[in-house]
């Protein structure tokens, strides 16, 4: 673990493993003054109002704690609506050598975690993808991914909030009648926050 | 008649604007809110609401509102002209504005984003917190001629000092910078900082202000380096392959893949400067960690 400052008030916390970025997320989170815990891949960046001693805050609270275990805290579960029509189903089947019946089985059947947010608001990382499933991006990023379009790249798979360009390799998309993963009229405006367990349910 | 103002006229951009949403970055979604937030806390405290009450964003004046009820308006940033029914007044102090009338905006003769504060504030949907236009989320749109703005309830009588002195926006800016996180992916940056001055690039919006001029060199063992996305604060400068900085202002995505190379704060600055402003950086020294 290594802590490096951003401006006077806010620390990024460099890490190992998405274990220990959960396990940084759970005690960072819990602190009073925090204002901002923004987990990713490797880091956690925690901020906190002007003034307070950021770096001395996060050092106090990551002293001694064991990061190697996954914090157990309770989570929901959100079932997602699937529909398994996406362009790139044959590409993500041939290189994991197998059908796109058994892509759609593999990817609706593991159980998934909320890693971390970001790149639109409501875009959540979920780990937890079958082997076979961790495939490269697309070597030419689309301009446009429909909005509710369902991917895998690396470790990850996600659903797109809302159109955007994007490379991820597009297995499906949310069925009709899911509720969107983003809508800043709806509480929670986010679906999907980190912690929460997600799964994938085929409806055709 | 409800109390409300209806915009008669945009200029280039108008925006509503409180102070933002923060805690909301975990979710992909930024903080939001005024670039210039002295300038809409004290339009707000001219007219009588609490600071934090939802404003107008102006880029470059051209907005124009009528009062659907007699109400107190004032107008900050920086200096602007400003007519009430065709009657010249000041930025800078509450104006009366009697139901039915136009209160105008011309534009500022520097600087780039004028606030307008109106007795009760602009009662629009909260959403997450905070009644902000977020530009790259979506959320709220820019204001339309016809937009019916509703207003609160005035807090407390405005402000009785008859004008407040406007900031003067500089065509060139000295900004203090602390280095981190990612300084280490970069030559010297002491030394580069020292000998760089870039410009303010017309690409520049709330996301970020974008600079033109010389490339920030990265160390040869960091060279063409791919850094995994992490998280970011407002007023990050991040370095882009490019070498070009960006500082992230109110509206930046939550995380970014670039790395950065330091964090200014000197933000209600940096929202008046115009495309072309000179900007060059000062290397905060800290105590280490």
């Amino acid at each position: 673990m290594r802590l490096r400052r951003c401006g006077a008030d806010a620390v990024l916390v460099e890490l190992d493993s998405l274990t220990e970025v959960a396990a940084a997320r759970a005690v960072l989170s819990g602190l009073p003054d925090v204002v901002d815990v923004v987990p990713a891949a490797r880091t956690v960046l925690a901020s906190f109002p002007a003034g307070v001693g950021a770096i001395r805050l996060v050092r106090a609270a990551l002293e001694g704690v064991d990061l190697s275990v996954a914090p157990a805290v309770e989570s929901r579960t959100v079932i997602i609506p699937a529909v398994y029509d996406g362009p790139d189903l044959e590409l993500v089947a041939t290189t994991a050598g197998t059908t796109v019946d058994d892509v759609v089985a593999m990817h609706s059947e593991a159980d998934y975690t909320v890693a971390f947010c970001g790149f639109s608001p409501g875009f959540a990382y979920l780990t937890g993808l079958p082997e076979p499933l961790r495939q490269a991006r697309l070597d030419t990023p689309r301009t446009r991914v429909p909005v509710g379009s369902i991917g895998v790249a690396g470790e990850f798979t996600g659903v797109y909030p809302r159109a955007s360009p994007g490379g991820w390799r597009l297995l499906g998309r949310l069925a009709d009648d899911a509720e969107p993963l983003f809508d800043p009229d709806r509480t929670p405006a986010a679906l999907l926050t980190p912690g929460d367990r997600v799964r994938f349910e085929a409806s055709r | 008649m409800t109390r409300a103002v209806t915009v008669v006229a945009t200029g280039p951009l108008a925006l509503i604007e409180d102070l933002g949403r923060p805690g909301n970055a975990h979710l992909g979604v930024p903080p939001s809110g005024a670039l210039d937030q002295p300038s809409l806390r004290l339009a707000n405290r001219l007219v009588g609401n609490h600071e934090g009450a939802a404003g107008i964003e102006s880029v470059l004046g051209g907005l124009a509102l009528r009062a659907e009820v007699s109400c107190t308006v004032a107008v900050t940033g920086p200096s602007v002209p400003v007519t009430v029914a065709g009657r010249g007044c000041d930025s800078h102090t509450p104006l009366h504005v009697g139901a039915g009338e136009i209160v105008a905006i011309g534009s500022p003769r520097a600087g780039l984003r004028c606030y307008v504060a109106v007795s009760g504030g602009f009662a629009v949907p909260v959403r997450l917190g905070s009644r902000s236009t977020d530009v790259l989320s979506g959320i709220g749109a820019p204001l339309k001629v016809g937009d019916v703005l509703p207003l609160g309830v005035p807090a407390g009588p405005p402000m009785g000092e008859d004008a407040v002195p406007p900031p003067s926006p500089a065509d060139q800016l000295t900004i203090p910078i602390r280095l981190g996180p990612r300084e280490d992916w970069f030559a010297d940056p002491v030394a580069q900082f020292a000998r760089l001055t870039w410009a303010v690039s017309p690409e520049s919006n709330r996301v970020g202000l974008r600079l033109l001029g010389e490339p920030l060199a990265r160390v040869p063992e960091f060279a063409g380096r791919e850094l995994a996305s992490e998280g970011v604060v407002t007023g990050a400068v991040q370095v882009p392959a490019s070498g070009r900085p960006v500082i992230f202002l109110a509206d930046h995505p939550t995380t970014g893949g670039y790395p950065v190379i330091g964090v200014v704060d000197r933000l209600a600055e940096l929202a008046q400067a115009r495309p072309g402003t000179r900007i060059r950086f000062r290397v905060v020294q800290q105590s280490s960690c």
